[in-house]
């Protein structure tokens, strides 16, 4: 049940009913927004084996990108997104190349520097606005038709993307591609020595999570009308992985469900100001010393066990 | 005025000042991650965090305690590095066998735990702390006004730094830490107690971030997040100073502290980017760092 397409058929059928069960749009679209940065993270992580540790400057520029084209050249929604994504796409192919030439811990202490490079970047530019940020973003009509200013339909069409963003992972991962990653994730010399360019695998991994953030970046950007610094910082890489962890590491539904609580938690604890990030932390330490499957590989494997 | 390169000497120094100064702390903190990696094979994202704490320390000694600068720099580094030991021997120790990255994942936890935890206390407003009496003031060097706290705060992390590096590369005790580094079973075999050595080199590692804390106080205010940004930059300095050598980290700290100093003098904007760039750069040249080497 944890797998498969019936799996995928019964999140979407439950996203697509939520707004009329009481839960507010704007609400679910962050949470789908925030699904999909997560499962573009796991992509990564989950079946590649690189610990990312700057994918919020893949999050953050799309979104300033987006927000630029939709605002300042008022291109339509449609355009403004694939512009935001293209250049997550661009931004992770240089970043890539850099950062795949160490492994593990080094990985993570290289994408944090470079995304610490790039948030240092957002702040100064001139076209960011620095601490406000770009605001006011316009949402459009999506194809001149979808009035995107209707909950509802911004609803619907985020609902969309995210199935569409999920279904490549989805693709990906169980492709010849995937298996090939995994196998690196395993045992890299043994991957190069079967005749596999272990760094070509990565880097187009690296690319396709990072275009996959940049998505949900651009799409956050248009539904909250808004780019700002929030996304770049570091705080944000920590936030993704954190969800990925929580949910449960190269599980197919574990992000979302990480993605879901996470998300929901950070509305009921908005009042007590620090405490968001006291929690936050301490759930990263219970999950790292108790609870490393997540709740999703917990599930699957209490299932597991029942079964047998 | 004299000029060079059409910059006051004078804001030139003043700035090279500022970069030794900062980079006296990358040292020190680069200094202790690689110790705590070398045998723990753990990136401590907590010592940001740690030096934080060691500011923090100092400041409570002196406003509660009436404890002043000196005694700090002794009691400070042997508290926060005991909360070190408490955290290894509690959670750190039950993760050597699983992937590294793990230990990276707990000790951000703990880093966002400590520093909310501060941040709900003290707000993100710093918190002042005085110079002592004895280093009040300054030389006037002809060319520069040095003030005496920051002479001391260079030359106090050179001897710390140098100190490190003798007793890991020329000591007995340093022998048996190397030798663990290379291969802890067979060092245990020779029955040292090697669980224990790592244990007390995490508590070093962290009290080597808590004494640099103490030596910041005075200079930059004491503040929940002084550690949270300089902990990535540092994470910078050891990449391109390649952790495998102690001498390595001390070198590139205090050269990385200068360049960004220069770079405040001469192109301000990138002032705060330089390093990564730096990092960028000995990456594609060098992917190992200038000091490391490939493993």
């Amino acid at each position: 049940m944890l797998t498969g397409t019936r799996g995928i058929l019964v999140m979407a059928a439950l996203f697509a009913i939520a707004p009329w069960a009481g839960l507010y749009p704007v609400f679910l679209m962050k949470v789908l927004c925030f699904a999909l940065f997560a499962c573009a993270f796991n992509l990564l992580i989950g079946f590649g084996g690189l610990l990312s540790f700057g994918h919020a400057m893949f999050l953050g520029t799309a979104g300033y990108v987006s927000a630029h084209a939709a605002k300042e050249w008022g291109l339509p929604p449609e355009v403004a997104i694939l512009a935001g994504t293209a250049a997550s796409a661009v931004l992770g192919a240089v970043t890539g190349l850099i950062a795949i030439r160490r492994q593990g811990i080094y990985f993570a202490m290289i994408t944090l520097a470079m995304a610490q490079m790039i948030y240092f970047f957002c702040l100064q530019s001139p076209h960011t606005h620095g601490e406000d940020g770009i605001q006011a973003v316009p949402r459009g009509k999506l194809f001149g038709v979808l009035d995107l200013a209707q909950p509802l339909v911004m609803y619907y069409v985020v609902l969309a993307i995210f199935l569409a963003g999920f279904a490549v992972i989805y693709r990906a991962i169980h492709s010849p591609f995937g298996q090939v990653l995994k196998a690196i994730r395993e045992n890299e010399p043994r991957a190069i020595s079967l005749g596999y360019d272990a760094d070509r695998y990565k880097l187009l991994a690296f690319v396709l999570s990072a275009t996959l953030s940049g998505l949900a970046g651009a799409t956050k950007a248009i539904v909250f009308q808004l780019a700002s610094l929030t996304d770049v910082h570091w705080t944000m890489s920590g936030e993704v992985v954190l969800m990925v962890l929580l949910g449960g590491m190269g599980t197919i539904f574990g992000p979302v469900v990480g993605a879901l609580v996470i998300i929901t938690l950070e509305n009921y604890l908005a009042p007590f100001g620090q405490w968001v990030t006291i929690i936050t932390g301490l759930i990263f330490v219970v999950c790292v010393l108790a609870f490393r499957r997540g709740i999703v590989g917990e599930l699957a494997a209490w299932l597991e066990r029942r079964r047998a | 005025m004299t000029e060079i390169f059409g910059v006051p000497t004078q804001a030139l120094f003043g700035q090279l000042l500022i970069g030794l100064i900062n980079g006296s702390f990358y040292a020190m903190l680069s200094l202790g991650l690689a110790v705590i990696f070398g045998l723990l094979n753990i990136i401590n994202f907590t010592h940001g965090a740690q030096y934080m704490m060691g500011a923090f320390a100092a400041w409570f000694l002196l406003n509660k305690a009436g404890v002043g600068y000196w005694w700090s720099l002794l009691i400070v580094p042997i508290v926060v590095g005991a909360t070190g030991v408490i955290i290894e021997r509690t959670m750190l120790s039950r993760l050597y066998k699983l992937d590294h990255l793990y230990g990276l994942l707990l000790t951000f936890g703990l880093a966002l735990v400590i520093q909310g935890l501060f941040r709900n206390e003290y707000g993100s407003s710093g918190l002042p702390y005085q110079i002592p009496q004895e280093l009040v003031g300054g030389y006037n060097l002809g060319f520069m006004f040095l003030p005496k706290y920051r002479a001391w705060v260079i030359v106090a992390s050179l001897v710390v730094c140098v100190a490190t590096w003798y007793v890991i590369e020329r000591t007995k005790l340093g022998a048996y830490l190397r030798a663990a580094t290379e291969n802890p079973a067979l060092v245990q075999s020779f029955g040292i107690n090697v669980p224990r050595m790592i244990t007390l080199t995490y508590g070093f590692g962290v009290g080597l971030a808590a004494l640099a804390g103490v030596m910041a106080a005075p200079i930059y205010q004491v503040n929940p997040l002084m550690g949270a940004d300089l902990i990535i930059v540092v994470f910078a300095v050891v990449v391109i100073g390649g952790m495998g050598s102690i001498m390595g980290s001390i070198l590139t700290g205090f050269m990385l502290g200068i360049v960004e100093g220069l770079t405040k003098v001469f192109y301000p904007e990138a002032s705060n980017t330089v390093i990564f760039v730096i990092m960028v750069v000995v990456l594609i040249l060098r992917p190992a760092g200038l000091f490391g080497r490939e493993r």
